[in-house]
């Protein structure tokens, strides 16, 4: 442990990540006076909201009459009753302030013809209770997370954020089940450095790149939520991991929803329509769990197109050229570039691919991390945001651009929370040596491991692994070898071999501690889905076809330590936070 | 005597050279700019046969495949892999791009894989950044306006927003200010295409109440008029955007207020 150079730092709050999450609760912590730092392994802009192409989700009514409430009954049927009712109607309530605010930074929004911000229909949003598709979604063309990333790290900046750039987070620090701050990796000199904070926020985003075929970006490994199991806290509701319906072909580059809320359709090999048979009424903007289901049904009864008939067609060429020139020049670009597609003419090859996980690290709708000990009790010191949180406002299914708003309006939550909680310049206790040593030792052992299987080799075991045994539709046969086979997985690390020893922008010992994040979230993945014996929202179980709420009407929360997970359940709250909305007792779900 | 060498520890050497170990009858050369700053040593390198029939067809699905297969020390940065996030610009085949949307197809020959030109090194293919970013940083883009409005948005007509098409798509990849001569000369101070597209962006952004200041901090001898119109930017921009033009427009707009 001597052999590094330990630098130590002292703030107010510590935010772990600079994704569209992050930068909200920097800018709003920074606002209300705190000290605060903002820890990123990437430049921010280079965070995956950057990816983000169809809009964010707020009952403006500017493009018809709306209303807060209707996207909440929309945002509670597409989790399947799993989202809890207080935290979603926040969201819903709170969303168009937030819009607003995100123009007022600046954000280059699409225009109506009377200049407000223009919407435009997606999956799942309805107007008056499922009667009717509604314009809910804002939209910079089909770049509205780019738009929204950028206008918020120039936010941070006028702000005067500190900014810790290329740092990789390894462990937080923990004192009696509290948290005190966080220990990073600085790539750029290779120092270690320990950031004291009275809170600490864990905006660092999914891990879809716990699968084969993702849209994530290679940086979404879920480290923050990794961090938090180190430290002995659950993880919730892991079992729900969106499949996108259109992500390209081969390659896994996603095509906004948008273009089927502009109008484009799925087609198969026989040239139907088929999302006409699955959902009559919403068709091609139906959730996306069912696209993605339905598509996977079309592809195993043989009615996929291409050589091995397995995938389908998305049609836009239909679309008038000016639509698509000016609200989806980024998928036209995309789908020149990945599938060698000319939309204007031809239709883009797309299959279901992971998107999206709705799992993730407990809170409540302040953002303050959760855990059970007997009964329900808030973590102190520790907050959660963004996809690496579990509020739980998706639940078992997001509907589409809810992700944007989920980061911006919690973002915006997590800083007002902090700002009532610490006092700027409160001092720090001291915490013994124990945690940081414990740290380095896991870094200093993977630094130095000298074993036979690679990183990559690992790595791409376990995505095959969670790809076949844990995808669109599952089996008790198939978690079951999951579940035991990703265990193998995580053995092979007892002899992981990492090349490469050096400290400055050491990228193998990089991907191997996110790797070593990865398969944690495997595990607890596998062993909650194998563990919920029913159908909701995206966990489709081919045995359990109907959704269970006696028994299952709950959160799942997963423990893990090393391969060892411990699997409880709480409560989905059945109350709203005010009586401005009364609270949606479960109906069966259709499109 | 100005001197013309460059320093003894900056000059490139041959590195090691990887055979291919697959057996593959579709072999290409990919040779790779490496330096270690903690090795001591000077910048070398490094040649992978790489098997391309396994190989989707990006740049920087060749470069996964030397780091996944063969050596795990190279570095780079990476991240969307679709053109999006703007972190694998590199300069391939002696043009700058994104790694993830270059098609090793469209190079003949030996791949040649080096980092952003005239940036320092941080390791391997990472370039230092950190000056333009300052850069980005003091053109101060956020928007500017007084309304107390909290309620509704501000108004902007289709006209007003269409006019930042081609200005707020940029993905700050850097590949048109490496590209630049000028920003290669006077980088410390001429802010270069990227960020003089960004500056422009918040001039022209109808929203914005600091039109006038905006233009003022930029018309200066060596932050804007180092521009000497050469065009490499336009012609590296991954995403198809114009900061040449964007420059001329910044430098009419001086002209003519």
């Amino acid at each position: 442990m001597s052999e590094y150079n330990i630098i130590d730092h002292e703030y107010d709050v510590v935010v772990l990540g600079a994704g569209g999450s992050g930068l909200r609760a920097a800018v709003g912590l920074s606002e209300a006076g705190l000290k605060t730092a903002c820890i990123s392994k990437v430049f921010p802009t280079r965070s995956h909201t950057s990816a983000a192409q169809g809009g964010i989700s707020a009952a403006l009514g500017n493009m018809g009459e709306d209303d807060w409430r209707w996207h909440m009954y929309d945002t509670v049927k597409g989790a399947d009753w799993l989202g809890d009712q207080d935290s979603i109607e926040y969201l819903c309530k709170e969303a168009p302030k937030a819009v607003i605010e995100l123009e007022k930074y600046g954000v280059p929004f699409s225009r109506t013809e009377d200049g407000k911000i223009y919407q435009r229909p997606f999956g799942g949003m309805t107007k008056n209770y499922g009667n009717g598709i509604v314009q809910r979604t804002c939209a910079a063309a089909d770049r509205t997370g780019h738009a929204i990333l950028h206008t918020l790290y120039g936010q941070a900046l006028k702000h005067q954020t500190e900014f810790f750039i290329e740092y990789f987070a390894l462990d937080l620090l923990m004192k009696n089940g509290e948290c005190k701050g966080v220990i990073a990796w600085n790539l750029n000199d290779g120092t270690i450095h320990r950031f004291r904070s009275h809170i600490t926020i864990i905006a660092t985003g999914g891990y879809g790149k716990v699968y084969y075929s993702a849209t994530s970006a290679h940086t979404c490994t879920g480290d923050g939520n990794a961090m938090v199991l180190r430290a002995g806290l659950p993880l919730q509701d892991m079992e729900f991991v969106q499949f996108h319906p259109t992500g390209i072909y081969g390659h896994g580059t996603l095509i906004s929803e948008g273009v089927r809320g502009e109008g484009g359709y799925l087609v198969n090999s026989k040239g139907e329509r088929f999302m006409e048979r699955y959902a009559p009424n919403a068709k091609d903007l139906a959730s996306r769990d069912v696209v993605s289901r339905s598509m996977s049904i079309e592809i195993n009864e043989g009615r996929g197109v291409g050589k091995e008939k397995d995938h389908v067609h998305l049609h836009l060429s239909h679309l008038d050229k000016n639509v698509i020139e000016d609200r989806l020049p980024g998928i036209t670009e995309a789908a020149r570039l990945f599938a060698n597609v000319d939309v204007t003419k031809e239709p883009i090859p797309v299959v279901p691919t992971v998107h999206y996980n709705m799992g993730g690290i407990p809170t409540n709708y302040k953002t303050e991390v959760i855990t059970v000990n007997g009964s329900e009790k808030v973590v102190p010191g520790l907050m959660a945001i963004g996809e690496a949180a579990c509020v739980s406002v998706h639940g078992a299914n997001r509907l589409g651009s809810n992700s944007l708003i989920d980061l911006v309006v919690f973002g915006r939550a997590a800083a007002k929370r902090a700002a009532e909680i610490v006092k700027p310049g409160t001092p720090h206790e001291s915490i013994s040596e124990s945690e940081t040593e414990k740290c380095i030792d896991r870094f200093d052992k993977l630094r130095n491991a000298k074993g036979e299987n690679l990183t990559a080799g690992l790595r791409l075991e376990m995505q095959k692994i969670m790809q076949s045994k844990c995808a669109v539709f599952r089996t008790e046969k198939n978690l079951k070898e999951g579940v035991e086979e990703i265990r193998k997985t995580y053995d092979g690390m007892k002899s992981i071999s990492v090349k490469d020893r050096s400290l400055i922008f050491n990228t193998d010992l990089v991907e191997t501690l996110e790797f070593d994040n990865l398969i944690r979230q495997a595990i607890t993945t596998v062993d909650s889905a194998y563990y919920r014996k029913e159908s909701r929202g995206a966990h489709a179980r081919e045995d359990f076809p109907k959704r269970d709420d006696e028994k299952f009407m709950k959160h799942t929360l997963a423990w893990c330590d090393g391969k060892e997970t411990k699997i409880e359940y709480r409560d989905v709250h059945n109350s709203t936070l005010t009586n401005d909305v009364q609270y949606f007792p479960p109906q069966e779900r259709v499109y | 005597m100005v001197q013309i060498n460059l320093p003894e520890n900056s000059k490139v050497q041959k590195g090691q050279y990887f055979k291919d170990k697959t057996g593959s009858k579709n072999i290409r050369k990919v040779n790779v700019y490496r330096w270690d700053p903690s090795s001591g040593k000077n910048p070398r390198i490094d040649t992978y046969e790489v098997d391309m029939e396994n190989c989707p067809s990006k740049v920087l699905d060749v470069l996964n495949k030397i780091k996944n297969e063969i050596d795990p020390t190279l570095s780079y940065r990476k991240s969307c892999a679709h053109g999006v996030c703007g972190s694998c610009a590199m300069n391939m085949d002696g043009k700058n791009g994104l790694a993830c949307t270059t098609s090793h197809a469209d190079i003949s020959g030996d791949i040649n894989i080096y980092p952003l030109p005239h940036l320092k090194v941080k390791k391997d293919l990472i370039g230092d950044l950190d000056g333009l970013y300052k850069q980005y940083e003091s053109i101060e883009p956020w928007l500017k306006n007084n309304s107390k409005n909290n309620k509704d948005e501000i108004y902007q007509s289709q006209k007003d927003r269409e006019k930042l098409d081609g200005a707020y798509e940029c993905i700050m990849c850097a590949c048109c200010s490496t590209s630049c001569p000028s920003y290669w000369w006077n980088g410390d101070k001429y802010l270069g295409p990227a960020v003089l597209l960004q500056a422009y962006r918040w001039i022209i952004d109808s929203r914005d109440e600091d039109r006038k200041e905006r233009l003022q901090k930029v018309a200066d001898e060596l932050k804007l008029y180092r521009c000497h119109t050469i065009l490499n930017c336009t012609n590296a921009c991954p995403k198809g955007l114009n900061p040449a033009k964007a420059i001329a427009e910044i430098k009419k707009m001086l002209a003519t207020t």
